[in-house]
């Protein structure tokens, strides 16, 4: 199987210390791969160093072909419309001194079809919620036809309908053949969509493996400090995680006022 | 757009102290190609060749190549209140000219050195801001503007020991005048001192349109893209100093243009980009010929360019401004 993206004890680090090292994984093509852990470990850095951004501290990353990176949001100086800024997906098929092509308006188009999100091409960035954007940035990333996908929270402002969307897209992407990565918060998405989880538990402690190997009850509720129940709804194929808030709730209680 | 500056060039040809009616100007001006019995006299000939004609095709030029620098700079440093003078080009270009006034004399000293001191600004900026080109990000960003602020107050120093120095009875009033900009003195040597560059730049601005437009989401972002960014950004700002050294060796200071414009454009027409540097480059032409023809008809002397473009200028970019902060509160 092709391998567009392996890495072998990758590590980075910031002044304070260790963001992660030792990490071992790969991103195969035609599987979708979530990534998962507590804020601040290191899950954008991650993304940052797999797209070339951040040369690694430790390791070595293997990179086949062009990799298309969607961000957690962007902020555009001048006016950009919704069909303005998918376009710069092709900004590599685009020769220098040339601007796009019908082909490319024809691509741009389809890719914010695929989204559901028509409706954002003449919309102005500026104006659009956060979950809009990020509508239009998976699109530009799908415009640039790249074998690699990775996705920095895709999911993190958008409603149950297009979290849904947004993630069987992902999971049809990673079928036709393309290596796909998302960063989550939410282990629903990697029990229900992913082939492969990435924990991120600590700087040195990682899993990487099939969701219900990895995403068991103890580890979920160690990741995330707080009880998790992983359980089969009645019909349900396969069993989610559930978050018991109100025992958190119980158990700690909020400070006084 | 293309219509607007052409009526605006007319309507410039016509304007005047010798007042000419703007048929007969389209008649003159078709006189060449088809060879229609003249019905004007040769004075209004000659004001329309010789005088009005070399003065309203510079300020088509200046205009065009100011508002093109203008709108190349806001997407390389992603900041849409940058300008040619944010580079220090201008302030460069001015120093170098003042001193060809101070060294050797008015005319082709001064065009000269404005095209020696923009290039030299533009270098040295480079060279200041060089070293963090290869970071990317804002760091390079903000390297660039403070390099332009750095060239920029030599730039202003260098004119204020100049004026000091100059003899008060003849070099420095042709000092002040010449900084003060005006298109009265265009010739056809002007015209070559203005033409080429700003046409070689705003080929390369306008072809670079696609890419260009990439730079103001980030550098980082476009990067990844694909967007070949220290090539883009490189040629950009290349061109960008030339148009800007030819307008002020051609013509003196004349300020604002690239700051109004693009934005005058934007919301006009929106910003994208397949339209957007033509256009701009087009309402720069018509909007600095609709100046100059104001600033030598409406009193009685000539008011100097460049303060009426500052005029016109510091208040539509003040409501520009309250705009933008409109925007970002909604």
């Amino acid at each position: 199987m092709v391998e567009p993206i392996s890495a072998r004890g990758l590590g980075y680090r910031y002044r304070q210390g260790w963001v992660f090292r030792h990490l071992d994984f790969r991103l195969a093509a035609g599987e979708l791969t979530a990534i998962l852990g507590p804020n601040g470990c290191g899950k954008s850095t991650l993304l940052g160093v797999l797209s070339g951004g951040r040369p690694p501290v430790e390791g070595e990353i293997c990179r086949q072909g062009t990799l298309a990176l969607v961000p957690q949001s962007l902020a555009p100086a001048l006016p950009f419309t919704g069909l303005d800024m998918v376009l710069l997906g092709r900004a590599r098929a685009v020769s220098l001194f040339a601007a796009p092509g019908p082909a490319d308006y024809a691509a741009a188009h389809a890719a914010l079809a695929r989204l559901e999100a028509d409706h954002l091409a003449e919309r102005s960035f500026d104006v659009m919620s956060g979950g809009e954007r990020q509508l239009v940035l998976i699109a530009r990333a799908l415009v640039s036809e790249s074998p690699v996908l990775l996705l920095d929270e895709p999911t993190a402002a958008l409603d149950w309908h297009y979290q849904a969307h947004v993630l069987a897209l992902l999971r049809q992407l990673a079928n036709a053949g393309l290596a796909v990565a998302f960063t989550t918060h939410a282990p629903q998405h990697a029990l229900d969509f992913a082939d492969r989880v990435l924990l991120m538990a600590a700087p040195e402690r990682q899993a990487f493996g099939a969701p219900e190997d990895v995403l068991g009850e103890d580890a979920l509720s160690a990741l995330y400090r707080l009880p998790v129940k992983r359980l089969r709804l009645p019909d349900a194929a396969a069993s989610t995680a559930i978050p018991v808030f109100r025992d958190y709730l119980d158990r700690k209680a909020p400070p006084a006022l | 757009m293309a219509a607007a500056t052409l009526v605006a060039a007319l309507l410039a040809l016509a304007v005047g102290r010798y007042a000419v009616p703007l048929d007969t100007v389209a008649r003159v001006l078709l006189a060449p190609i088809f060879d229609l019995t003249p019905t004007w006299n040769e004075t209004e000939a000659q004001v329309i060749w010789a005088v009005r004609g070399p003065r309203t095709l510079l300020a088509a030029i200046v205009g065009a190549g100011l508002a093109l620098a203008g709108a190349a700079l806001q997407s390389v440093f992603r900041n849409p209140l940058a300008d040619p003078q944010i580079l220090g080009v201008s302030s460069g270009a001015a120093l170098g000219g003042v001193f060809g006034i101070l060294l050797i004399g008015t005319g082709w000293p001064s065009m000269v050195g404005a095209f020696v001191g923009g290039l030299a600004a533009l270098g040295a900026v480079f060279w200041l801001a060089g070293g963090n080109h290869g970071s990317g990000g804002k760091g390079g960003t903000v390297m660039l503007v403070l390099a332009g602020l750095v060239v920029g107050a030599v730039g202003a120093a260098g004119i204020a020991l100049a004026k000091y120095a100059a003899d008060p009875d003849n070099q420095l009033p042709a000092i002040v005048f010449w900084l003060l900009g005006s298109l009265a003195a265009a010739d056809a040597a002007r015209l070559w001192v203005a033409v080429p560059p700003i046409l070689l730049a705003g080929v390369l601005i306008i072809g670079l349109r696609f890419h260009l437009s990439a730079l103001a989401v980030g550098e980082d972002d476009a990067r990844r893209l694909g967007v070949p960014v220290r090539t883009v950004r490189l040629l950009t700002l290349g061109a960008a100093g030339l148009a800007t050294a030819a307008a002020v060796a051609a013509c003196g200071v004349v300020g604002w243009v690239g700051l109004v414009v693009p934005h005058l454009v934007r919301l006009a027409f929106g910003a994208d980009h397949r339209w957007f540097f033509i256009s701009t480059a087009l309402a720069g032409a018509a909007y600095l010929i609709l100046v100059d023809t104001v600033a030598r008809t409406a009193v009685a002397a000539e008011i100097p360019l460049g303060a009426l473009t500052a005029l016109l200028g510091a208040p539509i970019f003040a409501v520009l401004l309250r705009r933008l902060r409109g925007d970002a509160h909604g």
